[in-house]
């Protein structure tokens, strides 16, 4: 029998009902491998008695025929999510001792439909972040770093999350992406990640980075698992104006495996320059494979595409130094320490001692372009190219059905490369943040192997609330690139 | 109007609530010039005319009635505070 944790999602769902394992021993395997691999850092907080109590309870429910969609199955849990009673810290040290009162949305209905959750993972600070190396919990290894022979950063922030799932110490894991945080890192790990459409999932009790930028999404081995993962995280929720009040159609259902006559947009402005030669030639073999399964492949053009990174820097920014003032020392999180000789003085501290770097020169990046004198110049400016960047998907979807782009310009870097300027680090969201700025959905699948054998991943853009299509187009990608590489570590 | 120079830093970590060393305030001057000259391209887009979007969602909101739906647990609420006393936050004395 394979191995446990070699399981897909939907393989394990299935050996479950067929009784061939019990939910204790697949968890048990988990947080094996999870003690296995302490090294990688993925998980902040591991909760193995929690998660083998939550096991027990699943095997009963499955005996009784009462088992939800999940069941007993063993998943990662960013730790941006709150879990009433389970610390959550943001990777924050400042908030390094909070344990939420309540549970957010997304990780309730995963629990309700009966996901063991064997621990919160890993990732950069306040999901700030493109390689998982502003956590104030230190840096997570890629599970790829034996076969290049150095480490490398799992991508970010949710980094923590794919190097779990890529390094099989859960089954699969929830993401959150403001500009590209789910398929990043989906794409250095060798993994699927879906950012669903803005307003798909409920941003409840997730810890605020970009408000109208934020979105959960799966992050698994497979694009079935993707599908199922996501059925259980979507969904209309009352504390969340913003979440789409739509029924949810069935994800699985989805992947015919049937492509004939869609129309797949490529961008002709996401041929950057200085673009390696290997992501160029992985992505024309993506349209070859599609176009092979009957699609139809047309030239989009999406002409704001240049300028979609520095909007999204001026945009998350402001958003993030709005949303992060509640951090304030008085009503939980860390408060200074010593002589504190007003409340300005206990802000000030809390906060220059609390945040780490990276989120400091985001924050006060957005203080100063929300700034009297300043918000016209940079706030309202970047504001209204969004709006045309929106517009530009538009008009593409009026002649196409999907859009095809890599996902990333490179595969997975050395921890402490790129760390010199803090704008070549922004640069690896340079094709994920476009669609983040639109709403749309986007899904990273792995497709090709880098020449240093590192696993390379093409993005897929739908229209907004269209992951039905998105999720198909994936599957028929999915199986053209028959992606079957593991990194050494799982010694398969 | 990109470049920062060390007093326009402090006056920005102040706004933001945040003790920046002084040895940091250089450094972080630069890192922002950098980040605030590599936005300015923006700057090229022509944006008359063109709306500012605050939201993706193509929806309006909705409207719900005005009830209390929760409260009185002031136990959790405060379950996380650095200081509290008798269901109070506490802060260090500001008035003489």
């Amino acid at each position: 029998m394979t191995k446990l944790t070699h399981l897909t999602l939907a393989e394990a769902r299935d050996g479950l009902k067929s009784g061939d394992f019990s939910a204790v021993e697949l968890t048990k395997a988990h947080i094996d491998a999870m003690e296995a691999n302490k090294d990688l850092n993925a998980f902040i907080t591991e909760m193995p008695e929690l998660a083998l109590e939550q096991a027990a309870s699943s095997d009963a429910k499955i005996k009784s025929g009462d088992a939800g969609a999940m069941e007993g199955l063993p998943i990662g849990m960013k730790d941006l999510f709150c879990t009433e009673g389970v610390r959550t810290t943001a990777a924050s040290k400042i908030l390094d001792n909070f344990i939420p009162p309540y549970e957010s949305t997304v990780s309730g209905n995963l629990k309700k439909a009966g996901a063991v959750m064997v621990g919160k993972t890993n990732l950069d600070e306040f999901a700030m972040g493109s390689a998982n190396i502003t956590s104030a919990f230190g840096n997570v290894k890629n599970p790829w770093s034996a076969d290049a022979g150095k480490d490398l950063v799992p991508g970010g922030s949710s980094g923590g999350s794919a190097a779990a799932v890529a390094g099989g110490l859960c089954l699969a894991a929830t993401g959150t992406d403001t500009g590209g945080s789910i398929r990043q890192p989906a794409s250095f790990t060798g993994i699927v990640g879906l950012k669903p459409t803005y307003g798909r999932c409920s941003r409840w009790g997730i810890v605020a980075f970009a408000s109208s930028l934020d979105q959960a999404g799966p992050m698994t081995k497979t694009v079935r698992d993707s599908a199922i993962m996501l059925q259980s995280m979507a969904g209309y929720d009352v504390h969340d104006s913003t979440s789409a009040p739509m029924d949810l159609p069935d994800f699985e259902a989805a992947l015919t495996g049937d492509i004939k006559g869609l129309k797949i947009g490529i961008p002709k402005e996401y041929k950057v320059d200085g673009m390696p030669q290997e992501i160029i030639d992985l992505w024309k073999k993506g349209e070859d494979m599609l176009k092979d399964a009957g699609a139809e492949i047309v030239e989009v053009s999406l002409p704001h595409t240049k300028y979609a990174l520095a909007t999204y820097y001026i945009v998350a920014p402001a958003e993030a130094s709005s949303n992060l003032a509640r951090y304030d020392g008085v009503r939980y999180g860390h408060r200074a320490e010593g002589e504190l000789e007003s409340l300005d003085d206990l802000y000030c501290k809390t906060r220059g001692q609390g945040f780490g770097d990276e989120v400091q020169r985001r924050i006060m990046i957005g203080t100063y372009v929300l700034s009297a004198g300043y918000y016209d110049a940079y706030y309202a400016k970047a504001q209204k190219i969004r709006t045309l960047i929106s517009q530009d998907f538009k008009k593409a979807y009026e002649t196409c059905d999907v859009i095809l782009t890599p996902t990333c310009p490179s595969a997975a870097f050395g921890i402490g490369e790129n760390e010199d300027d803090p704008v070549k680090m922004y640069l690896n969201d340079v094709f994920t943040v476009p669609t983040s700025l639109a709403g749309l959905p986007g899904m990273s699948v792995p497709t090709g192997l880098s020449e240093g054998g590192l696993p390379l991943g093409l993005q897929l853009i739908g229209r907004p609330f269209d992951e039905e299509t998105l999720l198909r187009t994936a599957g028929v990608l999915e199986t053209a690139a028959a992606f079957t590489a593991k990194p050494k570590m799982l010694g398969a | 109007m990109s470049a920062l120079d060390k007093d326009t830093v402090k006056n920005i970590a102040f706004l933001s609530r945040l003790e920046v060393p002084e040895e940091k305030l250089e450094p972080i001057a630069q890192d922002l010039s950098k980040i605030l000259e590599w936005v300015e391209q923006l700057s090229e887009v022509d944006t008359d005319g063109v709306e500012a979007m605050s939201s993706v969602a193509e929806m309006s909101l909705h409207w719900r009635k005005d009830e209390v739906t929760s409260g009185d647990q002031p136990d959790l609420v405060l379950q996380n505070a650095p200081d509290q006393d008798d269901h109070c936050y506490l802060v260090p004395k500001v008035v003489e």
